[in-house]
């Protein structure tokens, strides 16, 4: 770990408290009734996103998923335009038509979010063949959960960056939950990286809630893919610190789905406190010092919603436009 | 002018559209040294190499999904799918990916894709190799829908479709192929969204499509005899839906069948006979008439698949019905 510079960790962690301190505002709006449609929190896994994306450059490319708040600020997305289009608001990065799961930013790379669990990968692996056959050295990262790892599409994608030896980066974030259901009941292996194996590709597993961990690995990867060496499926173990959507307590009704044993490691693996204390005790910078970048990223926020509050609504002459181009 | 069959018109447009823009590139399953499944990228791969003439697996849903990401970062992919019947295991990127992503994602992308594939009856293929889905595109906001059913038409809208940067479903039909038709010499675009009055007539407007229209003409032509003078309108474009078009032939005749080998319920002539109704409640002089296939999953047995798809004999029929067609008398008269 020491080969990583002061100015990359504390990056990481800037991004990392960008998406915390993001994500928490988000769901007091949604408990408030102030935000339109679903919304997935990415707490507790920011640091798979910050790590993989301090690994990219500005041209390279990354699909995400209906968790994709995390991934568009680890880009380094507006988090004005977020919070707009969060609100449904035209000064939003889709102009309001795109919402939480579908927020894009293409120049800075960001092919968009992904409703449809697994349906993001095919995206990446589409951009990558581009940034191949163009003769660019641009890679491109698709983030998914551990759901999508049972989706079709996701077989379908590795087979074929593997065959054609594609500059694709495919991100597993297992957070152990697709959606309610415990991924060890959904698939009767332990290791989702075990599947890279089937397709004749490198897998690798990481700690998924220590930035530093997830960013070497994802340097390494990107190096390969550059290098046309092919892609890599790196599984980050992660936690959801929240459920799987905002307001699902309403629907579970006082039932329990969170395994006892994977909530006491989860208590004990917050991104952000690893983080904080590698800091201070490498003495990259102080307690102070990370508080007032803590204080920063909340002005930073509450300027967002400020933002999005007094920006306007869509004009409805808007509804036809961009239906086709 | 030249004649070609209607594989030849498609593979020149295709040459054609690769030669003038390096952009364009071919994926899909033995589109390479096979040629496809109908020989209609036969000898692409030796012209232009595997970079762009790419065979791929047996994969449909990362065909249109790579092609997909492709597109929306500057290619020009035009992708095949097999038979039409496998595009269902490439329904989510189709449907939820490709069509959506200008819209949803405020303009901010393209999706320059054009996806080739083949339906329709005529081989006895059986019930997973011959069935006619367009509805299923035409029901999704984002995409355009083309169904060429002549070689000239295959040609100037197939390039068309490669110009377009909207993701555009082509239609094509396997039993067309082989059918010979003239095509200029001269390069041309056909324009998307134009329906063309392939036969002038006065009585009654045959609105058909893709293979259909050869048995439309051919009744058309029958008819003469009975002393009826058959309009035939041919869509090629499924969508956007040329009404100005229909509109015009249907008032001048005020009689209408829409004819298709899709299923009939919920096939796309409802949806022209529901529109046309509204639009021309008072000036037509019959019920408008569709006539599609049975609503049975096609068998393999080549006599029991001609019965479920419209023939002469139905067709014939229908015109007949709409001709004959007297008003119910209203109170009083």
């Amino acid at each position: 770990m020491t080969e990583v510079s002061a100015s990359v960790v504390l990056d990481l962690y800037q991004r990392m408290l960008r998406i915390r301190r993001f994500e928490e505002a988000v769901g007091g709006l949604f408990k408030q009734g102030q935000l339109p449609g679903f919304v997935h929190l990415y707490v507790g896994e920011e640091a798979v996103g910050v790590g993989v994306c301090a690994a990219l450059r500005a041209d390279d490319y990354i699909t995400s998923t209906h968790r994709g708040h995390g991934h568009v600020i680890a880009k380094g997305g507006d988090i004005n335009r977020m919070m707009a289009e969060l609100f449904g608001k035209a000064s939003g990065y889709c102009k309001g038509k795109g919402g939480s799961m579908h927020i894009a930013d293409f120049s800075i790379g960001m092919l968009g979010a992904c409703g449809i669990v697994g349906g993001g990968i095919p995206v990446a692996v589409g951009a990558g063949l581009s940034a191949k056959y163009r003769g660019t050295d641009q890679v491109a990262v698709c983030f998914f959960g551990d759901g999508a790892a049972n989706e079709g599409s996701f077989h379908e994608s590795l087979n074929l960056a593997a065959t054609l030896t594609l500059p694709v980066i495919f991100v597993c974030e297992n957070n152990g939950y697709g959606e309610f259901t415990p991924a060890r009941q959904a698939m009767n292996i332990e290791n989702i990286a075990d599947r890279a194996a089937a397709y004749g590709m490198f897998g690798v597993i990481v700690d998924g809630t220590d930035a530093l961990a997830v960013y070497m690995v994802a340097v390494e990867a990107v190096e390969r893919a550059r290098a046309g060496g092919g892609p890599t499926l790196i599984e980050a173990k992660t936690h959801r610190k929240g459920g799987h959507a905002e307001g699902e307590d309403a629907f579970l009704a006082g039932q329990k789905y969170r395994l006892p044993e994977e909530l006491a490691a989860m208590a004990a693996k917050d991104p952000l406190e690893i983080m904080h204390r590698y800091i201070v005790e490498h003495a990259i910078a102080s307690s102070g010092q990370l508080e007032e970048m803590d204080n920063a990223v909340v002005r930073a926020v509450n300027s967002a919603i400020d933002f999005a509050r007094n920006s306007p609504e869509p004009d409805y002459a808007s509804l036809y436009e961009d239906t086709w181009v | 002018m030249a004649e070609y069959r209607y594989r030849d018109a498609l593979r020149r447009a295709l040459y054609e559209e690769m030669k003038a823009d390096e952009r364009v590139f071919i994926m899909g399953e033995d589109v390479g040294a096979y040629g496809g499944a109908y020989q209609v990228t036969v000898g692409l791969l030796a012209e232009f190499g595997e970079e762009r003439v790419r065979d791929t697996p047996l994969s449909e849903a990362i065909i249109v999904g790579a092609a997909l990401g492709a597109a929306m970062v500057g290619g020009r992919p035009v992708a095949e799918i097999m038979y039409v019947d496998f595009a269902a295991l490439a329904m989510d990127q189709i449907v939820n990916q490709a069509a959506k992503i200008h819209y949803m994602f405020g303009g901010q992308f393209r999706v320059p894709m054009v996806l080739r594939t083949q339906q329709g009856t005529g081989r006895g293929a059986g019930a997973q190799h011959s069935q006619s889905l367009e509805s299923w595109f035409v029901h999704v906001p984002g995409l355009k829908v083309i169904a060429p059913a002549t070689p000239r038409d295959a040609y100037g809208l197939l390039r068309a479709a490669i110009h377009d940067d909207n993701p555009v479903i082509f239609l094509e039909h396997k039993g067309l192929y082989a059918v010979k038709g003239e095509v200029e010499d001269e390069p041309f675009v056909l324009p998307i969204g134009q329906a063309e009055v392939k036969r002038q007539g006065q009585d009654v407007t045959i609105i058909t499509y893709s293979r259909m229209l050869g048995l439309a003409l051919e009744v058309a032509e029958q008819l003469t005899s009975q002393g009826v003078s058959a309009e035939v309108v041919d869509l090629r474009t499924l969508k956007p839906l040329d009404y100005a078009t229909l509109e015009e032939s249907a008032r001048k005749t005020r009689r209408v069948v829409v004819l298709h080998e899709a299923v009939k319920i919920g096939g796309l002539g409802a949806e022209i006979s529901a529109e046309l109704s509204q639009r021309l409640f008072g000036v037509l002089a019959a019920p408008i008439v569709r006539i599609g296939a049975e609503d049975v999953p096609l068998p393999a047995n080549l006599e029991l698949e001609k019965l479920v798809i419209p023939d002469a004999q139905r067709l014939t029929a229908a015109v007949e019905a709409v001709m004959r067609y007297q008003p119910m008398p209203t109170n009083g008269a």
